[in-house]
């Protein structure tokens, strides 16, 4: 009642009107001492900051305020002309008759903002898939799209449609209609039939996509996340991956290689993932803290690194970076790859740059990289191999 | 038997009943009351409190996302050293995100929903004095309560809350090291899941043995409304899955405190080679899901069963397909035990077993889609009355829809390759279970208010309120999409570090003003909610003309629900509109013998005599009507 009270008031209006002109002569008032300030004591921003701060809070409370002032304004006008309707023997304010007729500009309006939506931002989604099962990936993408929207504009058509045409009236009663099994065995078996069509679309997909057994003529490459950077490790000239022991992981020797094989000794690091097109590549993935997610979404390649379990994906990039320029228009396009698994604060900047190039180019850029042994290394693991095995030194320096 | 049992209970209540009279006091009758509806209520309060914080932080963190470079001084004053120089810290948005998503999943929409429905129509509508064990009842708000305390307690350590995100994957949970919010903030975390489970427990070991024990005489399994056979079957999941979060949630404490490897293994820590072997954070990620998956539907089917509800009783229509629709409450309750393993297609699970968990998930569309059907289909031909608690239930079908149509993509594990931790998961996870279950709990509150405080709620209040927030969550979330699609990932503090998503930046913007409307809405409802409580318009005994047994309770409360005996059942719920009767709803405390005119063959299936006595006054009437 009290509340009600306030609000028919009189009085409460030149309140407000009051109110709002001290807001504004105070905020009008803090800007120039503001300004006064700024310039006479230039030494004192954080009180200048203060002010101006607590001045915008109160600005934006009043003007929630006024907006609530007015709402209830509003509500009251339209609550004195439903009584006075009423007392001139006219039926009130048909609300019922109104939420219908909103329910379906709802509809269209909705509608028109769901499918300007798709056409505009969808357009924005990401470019051709750039890989050999990304068109499959796609293909199935676009089949389950077309599908679930014609599901979904013939369902909210019906929902706001029948939420229009059916709004009450005292005229009309309900049709009694508890069930039809027809319809009812209709309904649930087309679903089923669509459903199954796509179950067996996605398992094949899915199971051609996920086999990432090792074939002959594969380029084995090292993914290693730790937070928040992507370590990555190519094989050298013998085309293999020597083995990682995570004890054996120090400063120099981040990833904990183990020298001891064979394979490990022309290990090479890189800053960029360049990957040679048309080639099979074999990620192993691994992770040295917490979980991260390796995820490459030009080339619909997303896989968890976990630390204790590798994990490997298998893809063949089939567009270069410069080829995807071209296409997406834009000079400055590059590939990534970037974390997509909650893994710290730094989360949302763990990324590295792919760059798939032709095969005389990647021949080059190979050659070019270091080897994980690096000399500093070498000297320490001598220094280490001569206090416990020299045989394994001797080797070492055979090698090399 | 079972009418054996039910009698004598009621007798033993009414005795206490009686007793309980006598010694009212503010202690016993609002703080630490076992009245099942004063229960309700407190869930409800605390239920609105914790969504309400829920929603304030998600809108500090989507000024993170809208301004990633501006300063924001006020944010300074308000949170301290989370926000320095007034832009929030990267960990504490991790924070903000990670609560967020543990208060909205748990405390507002497993609680809060389930809790305070649950509690309120379980002995009303099936004609119950009060819950099984009314103590245990208690024991479980408090419980709760509790829970939540120490959730949000955990804002004022040192180190901030818990950061992991909502799912707590080990070993950034568990390596105290890994990120500030995994120190103090997570073991809080850990404290109140576990007081949080035994609430929920208690609550749902409660609610299943009322429903299967306590109803009224001629109240049979298929005369129960949808609301409680959805609640009924929510509380089955809890009590199910339930322990083996407490079985995960365990050993993972173990792992932190204890030195324990039951999730960690050759783990380098900031150059650190820890000492763990042997474990797997798969394994925490199946113990989750166990309970994460039959988690969603624990959200969205008390949504759905008071949806069918409010649905029937505003359409003046009987629900379509009773049966159906409780066969596909089953059906999802059974299958959501067999789908956790889409949320790990991608994490280096057996690719095998990706493609079983996709076949088992894309069935359990087809139970939801005759849901979908069979709400369509009470509305067709209806006489649809718009109170605000219908307004809400449409908009439930509506995001249900919307979000349940883009589970099909990320149930298919091949799309999920390239949707999976995107914004694409962001956009439908909160339309089906965020929006479409937030919406079935507005629906129950605008529904039973009358009944839980015996007045009105506003109902201008309650249409604006509606359509902004059901226009606002469109906003918010339809564009999400899109972003999902462009491979812009979720959780991410702020997309500046890559050109690729800067480009994004100008929808964000729209989505947090579009998010801040929502908010501003929500103060209608609040408004509306205190001031309906202490000044709302007095109600009538059925304000909605509804069929169900809560409405025949007088409306002053006793705890005992009804004075003298409770009512009889004799019919189904739903027997809006029927033809032949004189008012378009016949409550189910009515004998077909007082309704000959209304009668259908079918409503006498399982009753023979009945069938004889329907056939034999039909004969007459219509022996009647030719000597006319």
């Amino acid at each position: 009642m009290a509340f009600k009270k306030v609000i028919r008031s009189k009085k409460i209006y030149p309140l407000l009107a009051a109110l709002m002109l001290f807001g504004t002569t105070v905020m009008a008032q803090d800007a120039t001492t503001a300004v006064a300030q700024g310039t006479t004591t230039p030494g004192s921003p954080d009180s200048m900051a203060n002010s101006a701060m607590w001045t915008g809070v109160l600005y934006y409370t009043l003007l929630f305020l006024v907006g609530c002032v007015c709402l209830a304004i509003v509500g009251r006008i339209l609550k004195v002309y439903d009584i006075t309707q009423k007392m001139q023997g006219k039926k009130g304010i048909n609300w019922n008759g109104f939420m219908g007729i909103i329910c379906l500009v709802f509809l269209i309006a909705g509608m028109y903002g769901a499918f300007w939506s798709i056409f505009v931002q969808g357009s924005m989604k990401l470019p051709v898939a750039a890989s050999a099962h990304g068109g499959e990936i796609d293909t199935m993408f676009n089949v389950t799209t077309i599908l679930t929207l014609i599901v979904f504009v013939i369902t909210q058509i019906l929902l706001f449609g029948f939420a229009f045409v059916y709004r009450g009236s005292e005229k009309r009663k309900g049709y009694y209609l508890p069930h039809n099994n027809t319809i009812e065995k209709l309904w649930t078996i087309i679903p089923a039939i669509v459903l199954t069509v796509l179950v067996v679309f996605g398992f094949f997909t899915w199971q051609k996509v996920m086999n990432s057994d090792e074939q002959k003529g594969d380029l084995n490459i090292d993914v290693t996340g730790h937070q928040f950077k992507w370590e990555l490790r190519y094989p050298g000239p013998d085309g293999k991956l020597g083995t990682v022991n995570y004890t054996l992981s120090s400063p120099l020797n981040v990833l904990g290689i183990d020298f001891k094989d064979r394979y490990s000794l022309d290990d090479l690091q890189a800053d960029t993932l360049v990957l040679p097109v048309n080639t099979p590549v074999r990620l192993n993935i691994h992770a040295q803290d917490v979980i991260h997610s390796v995820f490459m979404p030009h080339f619909r390649v997303q896989l968890n690194a976990v630390p204790g379990l590798p994990t490997f994906f298998r893809f063949t990039p089939t567009i270069t970076t410069a080829q995807m320029r071209v296409e997406t228009d834009n000079p400055n396009f590059e590939f990534l790859l970037y974390c997509n698994k909650i893994c710290g604060g730094i989360h949302y900047n763990m990324q590295k740059v792919v760059r798939v190039v032709s095969q005389a180019e990647y021949q080059d850029w190979i050659s070019h990289q270091k080897p994980y042994l690096t000399p500093q290394l070498k000297q320490q693991l001598k220094l280490a191999s001569e206090k416990s095995v020299p045989a394994a030194a001797s080797r070492l320096a055979l090698n090399n | 038997m079972s009418t054996l049992a039910v009698h004598d209970h009621g007798l033993v209540h009414h005795e206490e009943g009686h007793e309980h009279h006598h010694k009212a006091t503010f202690l016993n009758t609002y703080v630490f009351s076992q009245d099942h509806k004063m229960i309700a209520k407190q869930f409800l309060i605390t239920g609105i409190t914790m969504a309400f914080i829920g929603m304030c932080l998600s809108l500090l963190f989507r000024i993170q996302l809208a301004y990633p470079d501006k300063t924001f001084p006020l944010l300074e004053t308000l949170l301290g050293r989370f926000a320095p120089g007034g832009r929030l810290s990267p960990d504490f948005y991790m924070s903000l995100v990670t609560i967020h998503g543990t208060i909205m999943v748990f405390f507002v929409l497993t609680a809060g929903l389930s809790g305070t429905f649950a509690n309120l129509l379980i002995p009303l509508q099936v004609g119950a004095r009060d819950m099984a064990s009314p103590f245990v009842n208690m024991l479980s708000y408090w419980f709760f309560l509790a829970a939540s305390i120490i959730m949000l307690s955990s804002f004022f350590v040192q180190k901030g809350p818990a950061s992991g995100g909502w799912t707590v994957y080990p070993p950034l949970s568990a390596l105290p090291k890994a990120m500030p919010g995994s120190a103090e903030g997570m073991t809080l975390w850990l404290v109140s899941m576990v007081c949080f489970i035994g609430s929920s427990l208690m609550g749902g070991i409660n609610y299943i043995s009322t429903v299967l024990n306590m109803r009224t005489k001629g109240m049979d399994l298929w005369k129960m409304p949808l609301t409680v056979w959805a609640l009924f079957l929510t509380a089955v999941l809890g009590v199910l899955s339930f322990p083996v979060l407490v079985a995960g949630v365990v050993l993972l404490i173990f792992d932190r405190s204890f030195g324990t490897s039951f999730y960690l293994s050759d783990i380098v820590l900031n150059g650190t080679v820890q000492p763990f072997e042997g474990g797997s954070p798969i394994l925490f990620e199946h113990l989750f899901w166990f309970l994460g998956h039959p988690e969603v539907y624990i959200i969205i089917m008390p949504a759905m069963g008071i949806s069918s509800e409010v649905l029937a009783v505003n359409s003046r229509k009987p629900i379509f397909g009773y049966h159906a629709m409780v066969y596909s409450l089953i059906g999802i309750a059974v299958l959501s035990f067999i789908v956790w393993g889409h949320h790990m297609f991608v994490t280096g699970m057996n690719p095998f077993l990706g493609g079983v968990f996709m076949i088992t998930t894309l069935i359990i569309a087809v139970p939801s889609a005759v849901k979908t059907f069979n709400w369509l289909a009470t509305l067709w031909r209806g006489n649809i009355r718009f109170t605000p608690g219908m307004l809400f239930a449409i908009g439930m079908v509506s995001f249900f829809i919307s979000g349940g149509l883009t589970g099909i993509f990320l149930g298919n594990s091949a799309l999920d390759i390239t949707l999976h931790d995107t914004y694409f998961v962001v956009a439908h996870f909160h339309l089906v279970m965020g929006s479409a279950a937030i919406f079935g709990m507005l629906a129950g509150v605008y529904h039973w208010f009358p009944k839980m405080f015996r007045r009105m709620m506003d109902e201008r209040l309650g249409y604006l309120h509606f359509w902004i927030t059901f226009i606002g969550a469109y906003l918010v979330f339809f564009p999400m999409h899109f972003m999902g699609l462009d491979g812009v990932p979720r959780r991410y503090y702020a997309f500046t570090e890559f050109p690729s998503m800067a480009r994004w930046l100008s929808v964000n913007v729209f989505i947090t003003w579009a998010a801040f409307m929502t908010g501003a809405a929500q103060i209608a409802f609040i408004v509306n909610f205190i001031y309906s409580i202490f000044w709302g318009k007095k109600t009538i005994q059925n304000p909605w003309q509804s069929n169900t047994l809560e409405w025949t309770a007088p409306i002053e409360h006793h705890h005992g629900n009804w004075i003298g005996e409770i009512p009889t059942v004799y019919r189904w719920p739903y027997d809006y509109s029927k033809p032949g009767a004189d008012e378009d709803f016949i409550p189910q405390t009515v004998p077909f013998s007082q309704t000959m005119s209304s009668n259908l063959p079918h409503d006498f299936e399982d009753n023979p005599e009945g069938l004889e006595e329907y056939n034999k006054w039909t004969v007459t009437n219509k022996a009647n009507e030719q000597v006319k």
